[in-house]
């Protein structure tokens, strides 16, 4: 699996309010969450971003409450992936059971400026700079937890492993 | 390059040969359990699969929280628990009566051995590392893949050592130890990582204060807390319904790989107490020159509920009276350690010295019922958190301590060693 997409930075602790404030947790609509991804650092981000694009952040990504709504709301606004120094043990499980791929890398993250165009290569965990052809290392995503990502999240692997 | 002993379960479990730290894997679980509270969501995830559970004896269902039932809405949470247990037949249930909290029962029946991978929908599932498991706590969903599939993906954790050594001081037991290193690290000391407790005094310690230690790696932020099975855990395993030889005992290696390593000379520990509201806030009864009076003192919770807990307490209260005005709650954490302490006569040195005495349950650990605190109120526990509401009014404080120190408090009306006491 490849990800191909434009940077947007974001610093670090960026928390679960931030990415969905609770004031839109009365839905599960995955559609109106997206609408209101990020808002509250940059309430111009849905409509600025393109189907694909990469959000690059600092240390502790996702801390916070453990609402699902927060990665749910990323991935349905386009993101296709989240690279950060490090993530919440809440959200780093609670994005692959939604189905958003994350990579924790400090280099890339030094490394990265907004508006770069970079590929994420999940097999082998390497990131690479497009703009400036720097190469960084991630953990790759093994077979199963791709076919996990593909599966749309947990439920629907859950399904798909109990038919096989 | 060596494995911990958190490597070398998962790495067992997920059939590699090695797994490295960071490395994501899928693996077997060996038992999956959930509350009052997390099993529903759980429940509806197998229900909307249409499927049936993995493997019925690897799965426990277990009303703790708010049992007997504190109110309609938590009746209803353990009506859909147990009309899924009556529709599946499972065995693994324990009604009102014969309930205990999850991680003092579990380990008390048999249910967890060395070697074992354990996941609960409960955060303080670490407890079970002290036998020697990898036992993690995570959300409901996951508990429902692994309800449905018998397996559960895993970051690998990095491991931190810690070996403690030298003899423990009177009324130091495994409540001090972890509270200590909580002060030492932080709440966010382990995040994401194994705690590994290793040492003299550890190889000394008994299982009940090695269940208190690995019990409140969570409150460091552990992902787990672990202990290699010893002679001291095959005793407690025979004594607890599980067969002699009946477990897999896996060590780390001599060059296992830590994270970082931390040695602690237990001899310099007192006993501690975390004021509000972090367990991080810990301080030695020394340091503590202020009189902080108290309103209520509970004795009970996973963490210090066990038998040991209670015969310590009884040491402490025997003969003596809770200081006036002062509520002393005193709850045996499974029905088995009830009725111990019952024959024991326990019981009547609690309801001499004043104590009110409850059935198993979570109850005032959580705030949930049985002692909730009022405003401004202040606390001595024995349970694992003093968060901001955590027993009650979002303006009351909790000091958690051990169940000795929590014993003298209620005698001194005021936040008190047992020496102080028990002249
Ligand atoms: S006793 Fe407290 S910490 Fe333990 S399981 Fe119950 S609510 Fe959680």
């Amino acid at each position: 699996m490849k990800l191909r997409g434009k940077v947007w930075i974001f610093g670090d602790n960026i928390d679960t309010d931030v990415i969905i404030p609770a004031r839109y947790l009365n839905t599960s609509d995955e559609s109106e969450l997206a609408k209101h991804c990020m808002e509250d650092v940059d309430p111009e981000f849905t409509h600025k971003i393109t189907k694909g694009d990469i959000i690059v952040a600092g240390y502790n990504f996702g801390s916070g409450s453990s609402r699902e709504h927060a990665p749910i709301a990323i991935k349905a606004s386009g993101i296709s992936c989240v690279i950060a120094k490090s993530f919440a043990r809440i959200f780093y499980r609670s994005s692959f059971n939604m189905g958003l791929p994350i990579f924790e890398s400090e280099d890339a993250v030094n490394g990265i400026k907004e508006g770069d165009e970079i590929e994420v290569d999940a097999d082998t965990g390497t990131i690479k700079n497009i703009i400036s052809g720097a190469i960084y290392h991630s953990n790759p995503i093994p077979e199963f937890m791709q076919e996990l990502i593909a599966a749309g999240g947990l439920f629907n692997y859950a399904k798909k492993i109990i038919k096989s | 390059m060596g494995m911990t002993i958190s490597q070398k379960i998962l790495a067992k479990k997920s059939g590699k040969e090695f797994v490295t730290p960071g490395e994501i894997i899928l693996a077997d679980v060996d038992l999956a359990f959930a509350n009052d509270v997390t099993a529903p969501i759980a429940i509806k995830f197998i229900e909307e699969l249409g499927v049936d559970l993995f493997n019925e004896d690897k799965v426990a269902l277990i009303p703790d929280h708010f049992t007997p039932n504190k109110d309609i809405k938590s009746a209803n949470q353990c009506k859909i628990m147990r009309d899924f247990v009556k529709k599946v037949n499972l065995d693994n249930y324990w009604e009102t009566g014969e309930v205990g909290i999850e991680h003092a029962l579990l380990p008390e029946q048999g249910y967890i051995k060395p070697g074992m991978l354990i996941v609960g929908a409960d955060s303080h599932t670490c407890t079970h590392g002290a036998l020697g498991a990898f036992a993690c706590g995570m959300g409901s969903t996951d508990l429902g893949f692994a309800f449905a599939t018998g397996k559960s993906w895993f970051r690998v954790p990095e491991s931190i050592k810690f070996i403690y050594s030298g003899k423990r001081n009177r009324w130091v037991g495994g409540k001090d130890l972890i509270l200590y290193t909580i002060g030492k690290i932080g709440v966010a000391g382990a995040l994401y990582k194994s705690m590994e407790f290793t040492g003299d005094t550890i190889s000394l310690l008994p299982v009940e204060d090695r269940l208190t230690m690995c019990n409140m790696a969570i409150e460091a932020g552990g992902k787990n807390g672990i202990i290699a099975a010893d002679d001291i855990a095959f005793e407690y395993l025979r004594n607890h319904n599980v067969k002699d030889g009946d477990w897999d005992v896996l060590l780390s290696d001599e060059d296992a790989e830590y994270s970082d390593i931390i040695e602690i000379d237990t001899s310099n520990i007192e006993p501690q107490v975390a004021f509000p509201h972090l367990p991080e806030n810990s301080k030695g009864l020394s340091e503590i020159k202020e009189d902080i009076k108290i309103d209520q003192a509970f004795i009970g919770s996973c963490t210090n509920g066990r038998i040991s807990d209670l015969r310590v307490a009884a040491e402490v209260l025997k003969g003596k009276k809770v200081a006036k005005y002062v509520r002393l709650i005193i709850i045996p954490a499974t029905v088995d350690i009830y009725k111990q302490a019952l024959s024991e006569g326990l019981f009547d040195i609690f309801l001499s010295a004043g104590a009110a005495i409850s059935t198993p349950t979570c109850g005032p650990c959580l705030g949930g019922y049985m002692g909730v605190l009022a405003d401004n109120e202040v606390a001595i526990s024995s349970s694992n958190r003093n968060f901001v509401g955590r027993m009650g009014s979002p303006k009351s404080f909790v000091y958690l301590a051990n169940p000795a120190v929590v014993a003298a408090s209620a005698i001194a009306g005021k936040i008190a060693g047992p020496d102080e006491v028990m002249l």
